[in-house]
C-alpha cells in the first residue's frame, strides 16, 4: 500500500495541482489498493481501469500545459454508486435485472464529475435498487465493513462507505432515500451528506422513490464532502424537481467550521431519538458529542419533534408506493433482463417471469406492499395517512428551526450489526433508518459525521446533524467544528492484513 | 386478525407482474402482514384536517421552449434491448391463444 491512498481528497488535489504527483499516480495507487483488498471487502461491482486512467491522463495533460485545474478536486479518484448511469459503463443497481446493461447516457452527477476532472474508479455495490440498510440485498453478494468484515457496511450505499473506509477511494457518491448515505457513513466512520431535496439533479439516478431520492457526497472528511458537494450540486433543467437557486456556500462553511468555534450556533437535541432501542454505547457517544458541541461554544437545548416517531411507518408506505410505480419500467421489453421468450409465452407472461427472476426478495416485498397501499379501498388508510404524517413531520421541523439552527441525534440506533442477523426480518432491518428518515420526508439537509467508537464493541458511531432546506452550509460548519474537536477516527481502523484478490 | 391473506398476496403479485412461487407466497404473506401491522400506526395521527404532502418541495410546472434537441439515436435506443429486429423492439406476442 502506498501513502497516497491515506490522503484526503483536498490533500491529494493540492499535490496534483502543484504537480508534486500526477493524477495517474494517485489513480493507480487506488486501483492497486482495490486489487489488493476488494476481494475481501466487495465494495466495487465494476472497476473501470481504462476509463479512470484516461480521465487522470487528461487532468495531468491539462496541468502540464499550464492550464488551471478545472475544479478544486480535479484529478482526484472517486467511487460512484451503481445507481447513477455511466455511458458505456455497466450500471446494475445491484440487480440481476440490469446485469450487463450499458447505459446510453451519463447521469447529470456523472457528467458534472467528468467535467470537474474527477476520476471515476468504478461503480460501488448497493442493496438492489437502493432498497435496504445493509447491502445484503445486492444480487452480487454483500459488501463487508472494513472495521469488522463479519459486519454490514450499512446500506443501501454500503459499497461507497466501505470503499472510503478501506482506503480504496478518497471520495464517493451515494444516494439517500431514507438514510442510504448517512447510515452507511455512521457505521463505517466516514462522512455522508444528504443535500436538500432538489439540490443535486436526479437525472440518470435510477428511480426508487422519486419524491425522496437524493444523491450526495461521501468522504473521509467534512471539507472533502463539501468540495464534492459543490461539484455535483446545482440547477439542472433535466430534472423538473431541481432547485433553481444558488448552491449553499458549503466549502466556505466547512472552512469556517474547521476553526473550531460554534459560538452563536443554537443546537437542538431531538428528544424523541433516545431511550428504548438505542444501544447504550451509541447513547453515551451521543451524550459526549453534545457535551463537545457545548465546549465548542454552541448553545444546546432539547427540542421535541413528537411526530418523528411516525416517520418510519410513513416512509415504509410512501417509498414502497413510489417504488411499485417506478419499477414498473422493468418490463423486459426495451432493456434489461428478459427470460422465457421462447415463443410459448405471451408478453405478459414473459414480463412476470422476468420480474420474478430479476428481482430479489426485498424488491418484491416493497413492490407488493406499495401495490397494496395504493389500491382502492386501502389508499386512504395507508398511503393517504402517510402523506398526512409527512405534513406533520415537516411542521415539526419548521417549529424546531424557529428555535434552533440545527438539530442533532444519533445517526443510527446501533452500531453495525452482523451480516445475516436481520436479513430475514424486514422490520428489524427497517429500524436502522429510524433517525434518518424524517429529513427525507421533509426534504431538508442532513449529515452524518464520525462520532468516535462505541465503548462496548469498538465500532464507529455517527452523529447526525439536520438543517433546514437550502441551509446545507450549516451542516458543514457544525460538522467540521465537531470533526476537529473529536479528532481523526479512521486512523484507528484495523489494517486489512493478509487479504488479496 | 391478519391484515392480508395469502390469496390477497397472490392477487397483488399478479397485479405487480411477479410470477412468485408458492413458497414465496407463504413467506411474503406473513411478512407483509407484520409490516402492515407496523405501518398502520400512521392512522393514529392522520386527522381529517391535515393536508397531505406528496412532495417536500412545492412544485410548479416547468416550461421550456419546444425545440428539437439532440437525443439518442435509434441504434443507441435499441442498444440495451433484449431483442430487436429491423430497427425496432421485438416483443413476445401480446394476445393469448384463445384471444
Amino acid at each position: 500500500m502506498t501513502d497516497l491512498t491515506r490522503l484526503t481528497a483536498s490533500e491529494l488535489a493540492a499535490k496534483i495541482h502543484k504537480r508534486e504527483i500526477t493524477s495517474v499516480e494517485a489513480t493507480q495507487a487506488h486501483l492497486d489498493r482495490i486489487a489488493e483488498v476488494d476481494g475481501a471487502v466487495n465494495a466495487f461491482l465494476h472497476v473501470d481501469t481504462e476509463g479512470a486512467l484516461a480521465a487522470a491522463r487528461k487532468v495531468d495533460g491539462d496541468l502540464a500545459e499550464g492550464r488551471e485545474p478545472v475544479s478544486p478536486i480535479a484529478g482526484v479518484p472517486l467511487a460512484l454508486k451503481d445507481v447513477l448511469t455511466t455511458k458505456g459503463v455497466p450500471t446494475t443497481c445491484g440487480s440481476k435485472t440490469l446485469e450487463n446493461w450499458l447505459p446510453p447516457y451519463d447521469a447529470t452527477v456523472t457528467r458534472r464529475l467528468r467535467e470537474a476532472g474527477v476520476v471515476i474508479l468504478g461503480k460501488t455495490n448497493m442493496d438492489e435498487f437502493a432498497m435496504g440498510s445493509s447491502t445484503e440485498n445486492s444480487a452480487y453478494g454483500p459488501t463487508r465493513n472494513p472495521w469488522d468484515r463479519e459486519r454490514i457496511p450499512g446500506g443501501s450505499g454500503g459499497g461507497s462507505s466501505a470503499s472510503l473506509a478501506a482506503f480504496e477511494a478518497p471520495l464517493a457518491i451515494g444516494t439517500d432515500t431514507g438514510g442510504s448515505i448517512r447510515q452507511p457513513a455512521a457505521v463505517t466512520g466516514t462522512v455522508g451528506v444528504k443535500p436538500t431535496y432538489g439540490g443535486v439533479s436526479r437525472y440518470g439516478l435510477v428511480a426508487f422513490s422519486s419524491s425522496l431520492d437524493q444523491a450526495g457526497p461521501c468522504a473521509r472528511s467534512v471539507l472533502d464532502a463539501a468540495l464534492l458537494h459543490e461539484v455535483i450540486a446545482g440547477h439542472d433543467p433535466m430534472d423538473s424537481t431541481s432547485i433553481d437557486a444558488p448552491v449553499p456556500p458549503v466549502v466556505t462553511a466547512a472552512r469556517a467550521g474547521l476553526k473550531g468555534d460554534l459560538t452563536g450556533v443554537k443546537v437542538g437535541v431531538v428528544a424523541e431519538f433516545s431511550g428504548e432501542g438505542y444501544q447504550p454505547g451509541v447513547q453515551r457517544s451521543f451524550e459526549a458529542a453534545v457535551a463537545q458541541l457545548k465546549d465548542l461554544g454552541a448553545e444546546v437545548v432539547e427540542v421535541s419533534c413528537p411526530n418523528f416517531t411516525y416517520a418510519l411507518p410513513a416512509y415504509y408506505l410512501i417509498a414502497p408506493s413510489e417504488c411499485s410505480s417506478n419499477l414498473a419500467r422493468f418490463d423486459a421489453m426495451r432493456y434489461g433482463l428478459r427470460v422465457a421468450d421462447d415463443g410459448t409465452h405471451s408478453a405478459e407472461e414473459v414480463m412476470s417471469l422476468t420480474r420474478e427472476a430479476g428481482f430479489g426478495a426485498e424488491v418484491k416485498r416493497r413492490i407488493m406492499l406499495g401495490t397494496y397501499a395504493l389500491s382502492s379501498g386501502y389508499y386512504d388508510a395507508y398511503y393517504g395517512s402517510a402523506q398526512k404524517v409527512r405534513t406533520l413531520i415537516t411542521r415539526d421541523f419548521t417549529a424546531a428551526f424557529e428555535k434552533v439552527d440545527v438539530l442533532v441525534s444519533p445517526t443510527t440506533p446501533t452500531t453495525a450489526f452482523k451480516i445475516g442477523e436481520r436479513v430475514d426480518d424486514p422490520l428489524a432491518m427497517y429500524l436502522a433508518d429510524l433517525c434518518t428518515i424524517p429529513a427525507n420526508l421533509a426534504g431538508n439537509a442532513a449529515m452524518s459525521v464520525p462520532s468516535g467508537l462505541s465503548d462496548e464493541d469498538g465500532l464507529p458511531v455517527g452523529l447526525q446533524i439536520m438543517a433546514p432546506a437550502l441551509a446545507d452550509d450549516r451542516l458543514y460548519r457544525v460538522g467540521a467544528a465537531y470533526e476537529v474537536a473529536r479528532g481523526p477516527l479512521l486512523d484507528r481502523i484495523p489494517e486489512l492484513k493478509g487479504v488479496s484478490a | 386478525m391478519s391484515n392480508i391473506s395469502r390469496d390477497e398476496v397472490a392477487h397483488l403479485a399478479k397485479l405487480a407482474r411477479l410470477a412468485v412461487t408458492e413458497k414465496e407466497l407463504d413467506v411474503f404473506a406473513g411478512q407483509l402482514d407484520q409490516i402492515l401491522d407496523a405501518v398502520a400506526k400512521v392512522g393514529e395521527v392522520a386527522a381529517d384536517d391535515i393536508p397531505p404532502t406528496s412532495h417536500a418541495v412545492p412544485l410548479t410546472n416547468v416550461f421550456r421552449a419546444d425545440e428539437i434537441r439532440p437525443s439518442l439515436s435509434q441504434e443507441q435506443a435499441l442498444s440495451g434491448a433484449p431483442a430487436a429486429e429491423e430497427g425496432r423492439f421485438r416483443v413476445p406476442r401480446i394476445l393469448g391463444e384463445e384471444q
